[in-house]
């Protein structure tokens, strides 16, 4: 991002100090829930109970955090959220990998080839993504239960797909829609057919948003929380779900220090790609957003 | 011409997974649950139909009505709140600030976690006994209170507050990336003219991020309908049902109370929802294409 605003003050006014002063305000209400988290899960119960969530830890205590890893409970059952994690990744990664696919398909087929009725089932597809999930909901559970889809590694991965194609389609599409005609034209007179010119030129040309559109469908479907009730059944249930029942089930005395913990662990695969691709990040959501 | 039909047909096969996707899982369910509505169905379909009586039953039930009525709240406060936050951090950060990265990062964060993390981080901010109220009335101010949470008439202001927390800095991104593609001799010009740097912006910038405020408008309101996570997480609707929200209720309906009418009726009323929001705006855009495209 290039800035052209004048030459950089140089004295320190009111207006200046004023502005910094917004800004760490601002930062402190941003930052503040993380410290608190990081801060609690490394109390014990004993110091917890306080009620001085800003203070440092009095030691180090790491206990909370292999609780919450292999031991935390959720209702009677005392895993943690290992599972959790385990079924995120099993669900998580193939889920993106197909849906980003198929959307890399989609994206070409819709702006070089123009199929009939392409941009009806465009647009069809871009009315889907604002249809409340809930009125899918049921009809999708019973269908799936008939085909023997219903709570299974296989059925919540292929919710997953479907309810992707319209962010991954439109990605891809607006992408695709940027490369010069030309180029394509030039490989039709070549010979090359659909598939060739699409494994051979528009993928590698593609990878920008392939890595843009698989870390938009990570985040997300990591974050999912509503589709892995329904649909993954007791035994895959994705981590964000474990999450929420292990801190808000009612038995026993609450184990913030445990909670918290559990929560870091949950939030870090997001936050990791964040941190690491921040720029990509930031790039992706403003491109990928603007445009729609 | 033989070829010709070869290559669109590899084209539409490509699109048939999509296609099947649209119109099985998209059209087809949506018709499947807006026909339940109108029967009399509890814990299994039946094909009793019973006319517009789930529609009104639904308007008579309390529960639905505060779910509603959060919905209208909460998507107001969330969506303008983001907005307006989410500005005045792009403009600070417009105006050449040390650690713009640092902060940009700070303000963006909470957006990549999900919305049952950033729930249960509030839930714990917001614990009366333990949390940030008493940690000041530790400080000495006795008379604090910070207990949002457990209050029946501000519980949905603390969803907000959450919301607002996770949400703002995307829409931050996306009005600094607006404003970094504004012209640098309309703030030299402003300058000259002697127009304080806060009418510059309300005046002259403001205007010109109308496409930045749109989609980020649009992305909040599209989240706003699908509100369901972060009450769960933060306050599962409670107290009472201070914190119910449509989705949630269709939620509880279809799956818990086995009152599948009801809940598809709650689903169709969402549906139509969506619908009187988006369709003037998609008009708008359609006569607006047409009208460049007549006058270009």
């Amino acid at each position: 991002m290039t800035h052209p605003r004048g030459p950089r003050p140089t004295q320190i006014t009111a207006a200046r100090i004023g502005l910094y002063a917004f800004l760490i305000s601002a930062a402190l209400f941003f930052a503040v829930p993380l410290y608190v988290m990081i801060v609690t899960s490394l109390k014990t119960m004993d110091e917890i109970r306080l009620g001085q969530i800003f203070a440092l830890p009095l030691h180090l205590d790491f206990t909370a955090w292999q609780t919450a890893w292999a031991g935390a409970c959720a209702g009677s059952e005392c895993t943690g959220v290992r599972m959790g994690f385990l079924n995120s990744v099993k669900i998580t990664v193939p889920a993106v990998v197909i849906s980003v696919l198929i959307g890399a398909v989609n994206g070409y087929a819709l702006s070089f080839w123009r199929p009939k009725a392409g941009r009806l089932m465009f647009g069809l597809l871009m009315a889907g993504a604002l249809v409340p999930y809930q009125i899918f909901l049921y009809p999708l559970v019973r269908a799936m239960a008939v085909m023997g889809f219903y709570n299974s590694l296989g059925g919540i991965i292929l919710v997953h797909v479907l309810f992707g194609l319209p962010l991954v389609t439109l990605l891809f599409r607006n992408y695709f829609v940027t490369i010069p005609e030309e180029l394509f034209k030039a490989a039709r007179v070549d010979g090359a057919g659909f598939w060739r010119i699409f494994v051979e030129i528009m993928l590698p040309m593609a990878l920008p948003m392939i890595v843009v559109a698989s870390m938009f469908q990570f985040t997300g479907i990591w974050n999912d929380f509503l589709l892995g009730v329904v649909f993954a059944g007791r035994d895959k249930l994705p981590m964000t779900v474990q999450l929420n029942n292990i801190v808000n089930t009612t038995m026993g005395e609450r184990n913030y220090n445990v909670n918290m913990a559990a929560t870091i662990l949950t939030a870090i695969i997001p936050l990791a790609i964040y941190f690491l691709s921040g720029r990509w990040f930031v790039r992706g959501i403003a491109a990928g957003a603007v445009k729609g | 011409m033989k070829r010709k039909h070869t290559r669109s047909k590899a084209a539409l096969i490509a699109l048939t997974p999509t296609w099947a996707a649209v119109i099985v899982v998209y059209l087809g369910t949506m018709v499947w649950s807006v026909t339940l509505s109108f029967t009399n169905s509890r814990l299994f379909p039946s094909w009793n139909f019973v006319g517009f009586e789930q529609y009104s039953k639904l308007f008579q039930t309390a529960k639905w009505l505060v779910s509603f009525q959060n919905l209208i709240i909460f998507g107001v406060l969330y969506v303008f709140g983001c907005l307006f936050v989410g500005f005045l951090l792009a403009a600070a950060l417009d105006r050449r600030v040390r650690f713009e990265s640092a902060f940009r990062t700070i303000f963006l964060y909470p957006y990549a976690m999900s919305f049952v993390v950033t729930g249960l981080i509030w839930q714990w901010m917001m614990n009366p006994t333990l949390g940030v109220q008493a940690s000041v009335r530790a400080l000495g101010w006795q008379s604090f209170t910070f207990d949002w949470i457990i209050n029946r008439d501000l519980a949905i202001y603390a969803v907000v507050i959450a919301a607002l927390w996770q949400g703002a800095g995307l829409v931050m991104i996306l009005v600094l990336a607006g404003m970094r593609g504004i012209d640098g001799e309309q703030w030299r010009a402003a300058r000259i003219d002697g127009i304080p740097v806060w009418r510059t912006y309300v005046s002259i910038i403001l205007p010109q991020l109308t496409p930045a405020f749109a989609a980020a408008g649009t992305l909040l309101s599209m989240g706003v309908i699908k509100t369901y996570d972060i009450v769960v997480a933060l306050t599962n609707g409670g107290p009472g049902s201070a914190t119910e929200v449509p989705a949630k209720f269709i939620m509880d309906n279809l799956f818990q109370r086995q009152n599948l009418g009801l809940a598809t009726a709650a689903a169709t009323i969402l549906l139509l929802t969506v619908l009187i929001i988006v369709a003037p705006f998609r008009y708008a855009q359609h006569i607006r294409a047409r009208r460049q495209a007549g006058t270009l």
